[in-house]
C-alpha cells in the first residue's frame, strides 16, 4: 500500500502532570521528504519523536506513521522506522562489526539480508577495514556514520534523527549531510531535528514548534518570504521567544 | 605590559593515550581579558589540551605558565585562579540550581557570606533567578549550561576554560550564553573556549586551529580566513544538490571544496574568472538556472578548507 504521508498527526498532546510538553500538534510529512523539525531546547521536539516511535503514549490525539496508527500497530511501525539520536546508541566496548551484528539481530535480519546490508553500510560509512576496531576508538565523525548504519540496517522507510550532528565538527557535519541526501534519494523519508540553521535550510520542509505548539510551517523559502526575507536564524529567534 | 593569562615555556605540552598522540606539542600564549577560541576537527586534541590547562590531566611532558605559575609545579595556585567547564553536564540532577552552585563553591572554599552574595549576583546575570529552586535534572539545555558557568564562576576565577559549552544548545540560548561571555570579557576575565560552531569562532579575539594534536594556524578570525587561498564563489540555485553533483562531475581545474550552504553551492576557486566561466558552461549544459557571485570568505568554508589541507597524522586521527 502506498501512502502519501509518511507521518500524519492530529491534535497530538502529551502532558506530564500539569506540564503540557506537546499541545494539540497537527502535522503531515509527505513520503520521501527531508523534514526539519525545529524549536528551542525544551519545546517538545523529543517528546513528539518519542510518541511517533511508540516509546511514549500520547495523552490525546492521533499519530499515523507510514499509514499505521502508532497506538495500535506499534510493532509494525517499529519494524519500518529507524531512529538515531545525538547520543548514538552504540556499544562503545564492542567493535564496529559487533555493533552491526547486534542491530542486525535486534531487527531479526536473516544471514543473507544481514550480509548485504553490512556490505552496503561499510561502504556508505567509509568503515571498510575498520570492522574489528573498538567503537570507543573511532572519532566522532566515524561513530556518527556507524550509528547511522546501525539505525538503517533494516532498511527503514522513515528515519528519525534527533540532533544527529550535535557537537560534530563542520567538515564531519557536511559529510554526514551528504550521506543523508544519498539516503533521501533512495526514497527514505527523514524527520530531523537540528539546532544548525544551515542544516535546516537543506530540508524540503520545516516545522517550528514553541511550547509544544506548531507556530510555523513551510519550505525554507516560504518561511523566509513570510518573514520579509529574514534568515532562518532570525525566524527561529522570533518564533522561539514569542 | 600585563602578565599573560597563559604563557608558553620552552617545553610544549604533550599527552599520549597509549599509542594515540592526543596533544603532540602545543605552546599557547593568551592575553588577559581576551576570548581565545580553539577550533579543529573532532579528535584533534582540543579537549585534552583544555583538560591539561585545567590541571585535571597531567601532561606527559611540557609545561605552561598560568598567570606566571607553572601548570605542573604550582597546580594549587593555578587551580585557584581558574574555572573549568567540562563538555558533559556535571551538576547533580537531584539538587536545585542554588544547591548545586553552593555545593561547588564550598568545594572551592568560598565562605558562606560570599556564597550567598555571589550566587545571587551570578544567577541574576544568567537569568536563572526565577528557577533557583528547580532541580538541575529539569532544566533545558541552555539553562544547564548557564548553571555550569555560574558554578564555575563562584570562586571568581580570572581564567575560564570552556569545553564546547554550547553543544546541543538552541540558537537563542547560544546567543544568550555568548552575551554572558562578552560581559565576562568586559569584566577582565580571560576565556579559552573550544567550539564546533563557526559563528562562535567569529566572536573570538584569537583563534587557534588545532589538527592532529598541534596548532596548525593561529590568528584573529579575519587572519585565519585570509589564510585560505583563492576566491569563494556562490552559486545560488533552486536545486543545490543537483548543482553540486554537476559541478563535482565537471571536475573544474583549480576548484575545490564544493559544498551546499542552504540554497547555495559554495566553491573555492584559485582563479575566479576562469572557474566562473567553466561553472557557467557546466550549469548551462545541464540546464540549471543559477546566479553566480564572488563572496567574502566565511569561517565555515575556511574551516573546511583548513581541515582538508592541514597535515593529517594517522595516529591522532582516531
Amino acid at each position: 500500500m502506498t501512502e502519501a504521508n509518511a507521518i500524519s498527526i492530529q491534535n497530538l498532546t502529551k502532558r506530564f502532570g500539569h506540564f503540557t510538553a506537546v499541545d494539540h500538534l497537527s502535522l503531515e510529512v509527505p513520503v520521501g521528504q527531508v523534514f526539519g523539525f525545529l524549536g528551542a531546547n525544551g519545546s517538545g521536539k523529543t517528546t513528539t519523536i518519542r510518541m511517533l516511535t511508540g516509546s511514549l503514549t500520547p495523552s490525546s490525539g492521533k499519530a499515523y506513521v507510514l499509514g499505521a496508527n502508532v497506538a495500535k500497530r506499534v510493532a509494525e511501525v517499529r519494524r519500518r522506522i529507524g531512529y538515531m539520536s545525538q547520543k548514538f546508541s552504540l556499544f562503545e566496548d564492542m567493535t564496529v562489526e559487533e555493533n552491526l551484528r547486534f542491530y542486525g539481530g535486534v531487527y531479526n535480519l536473516d544471514p543473507d539480508e544481514f550480509a548485504a546490508r553490512r556490505e552496503y553500510i561499510l561502504d556508505m560509512a567509509d568503515l571498510r577495514g575498520r570492522e574489528s576496531e573498538l567503537t570507543a576508538n573511532l572519532s566522532v565523525g566515524w561513530r556518527q556514520r556507524l550509528a547511522l548504519g546501525a539505525a538503517t540496517i533494516h532498511s527503514p522507510e522513515l528515519l528519525f534523527l534527533d540532533e544527529p550532528t550535535s557537537g560534530v565538527d563542520p567538515l564531519a557535519r557536511r559529510r554526514f549531510w551528504d550521506l543523508l541526501y544519498e539516503l533521501a534519494k533512495t526514497g527514505v523519508t527523514l524527520f530531523v531535528t537540528t539546532h544548525y540553521m544551515d542544516e535546516a535550510s537543506h530540508c524540503n520542509r520545516l516545522a517550528f514548534i514553541n511550547s509544544g505548539r506548531l507556530v510555523a510551517e513551510g519550505t525554507p523559502n516560504e518561511l523566509r518570504a513570510q518573514h520579509n526575507g529574514a534568515t532562518l536564524e532570525e525566524i527561529f529567534t522570533k518564533l522561539s521567544t514569542n | 605590559m600585563d602578565q599573560l593569562a597563559i604563557a608558553s615555556t620552552d617545553r610544549p605540552l604533550v599527552k599520549h593515550f597509549r599509542a594515540v598522540v592526543a596533544v603532540a606539542g602545543i605552546s599557547l600564549e593568551v592575553s588577559p581579558g581576551t576570548v581565545f577560541g580553539l577550533v579543529g576537527p573532532d579528535g584533534a586534541g582540543k579537549s585534552t589540551l583544555i583538560r591539561m590547562l585545567a590541571t585535571v590531566l597531567a601532561p606527559d611532558s611540557g609545561d605552561a605558565l598560568i598567570f606566571g605559575n607553572s601548570l605542573v609545579r604550582d597546580t594549587e595556585e593555578v587551580s585557584a585562579r581558574m574555572g573549568y567547564m567540562p563538555q558533559r553536564f556535571s551538576m547533580y540532577p537531584d539538587l536545585t540550581i542554588t544547591e548545586n552552585v553552593n555545593f561547588f563553591a564550598r568545594l572551592r572554599g568560598v565562605k558562606k557570606a560570599e556564597r550567598k552574595e555571589r550566587s545571587a549576583k551570578l544567577l541574576e546575570q544568567m537569568g536563572l533567578t526565577p528557577f533557583a529552586k528547580r532541580f538541575a535534572a529539569r532544566l533545558s539545555g541552555g539553562m544547564k549550561q548557564k548553571l555550569m558557568l555560574a558554578s564555575v564562576l563562584m570562586h571568581e576565577p580570572d581564567l575560564l576554560l570552556l569545553d564546547e559549552p554550547t553543544t546541543g544548545v538552541d540558537p537563542v540560548s547560544r546567543r544568550e550564553f555568548w552575551e554572558v561571555i562578552a560581559r565576562l570579557r568586559a569584566d577582565g576575565k580571560t576565556i579559552v573556549v573550544a567550539t564546533p560552531y563557526m559563528d562562535e569562532a567569529e566572536r573570538c579575539d584569537q583563534l587557534a586551529f588545532i589538527d592532529a594534536g598541534r596548532i596548525t594556524r593561529q590568528g584573529t578570525p579575519a587572519e585565519i580566513k585570509a589564510m585560505v587561498e583563492g576566491t569563494l564563489l556562490s552559486v545560488l540555485t533552486t536545486d543545490p544538490h543537483e548543482t553540486a553533483t554537476v559541478l563535482r562531475d565537471a571536475r573544474i581545474a583549480g576548484v575545490s571544496s564544493g559544498h551546499i550552504f542552504g540554497d547555495e553551492v559554495r566553491i573555492l576557486a584559485k582563479d575566479s574568472a576562469l572557474a566562473g566561466e567553466r561553472v557557467r558552461e557546466a550549469l548551462h549544459q545541464a540546464g540549471i538556472p543559477y546566479e553566480l557571485n564572488a563572496i567574502n570568505m566565511d569561517m565555515e568554508s575556511a574551516f573546511a578548507v583548513l581541515a582538508e589541507t592541514a597535515p593529517v597524522q594517522e595516529a591522532a586521527d582516531a
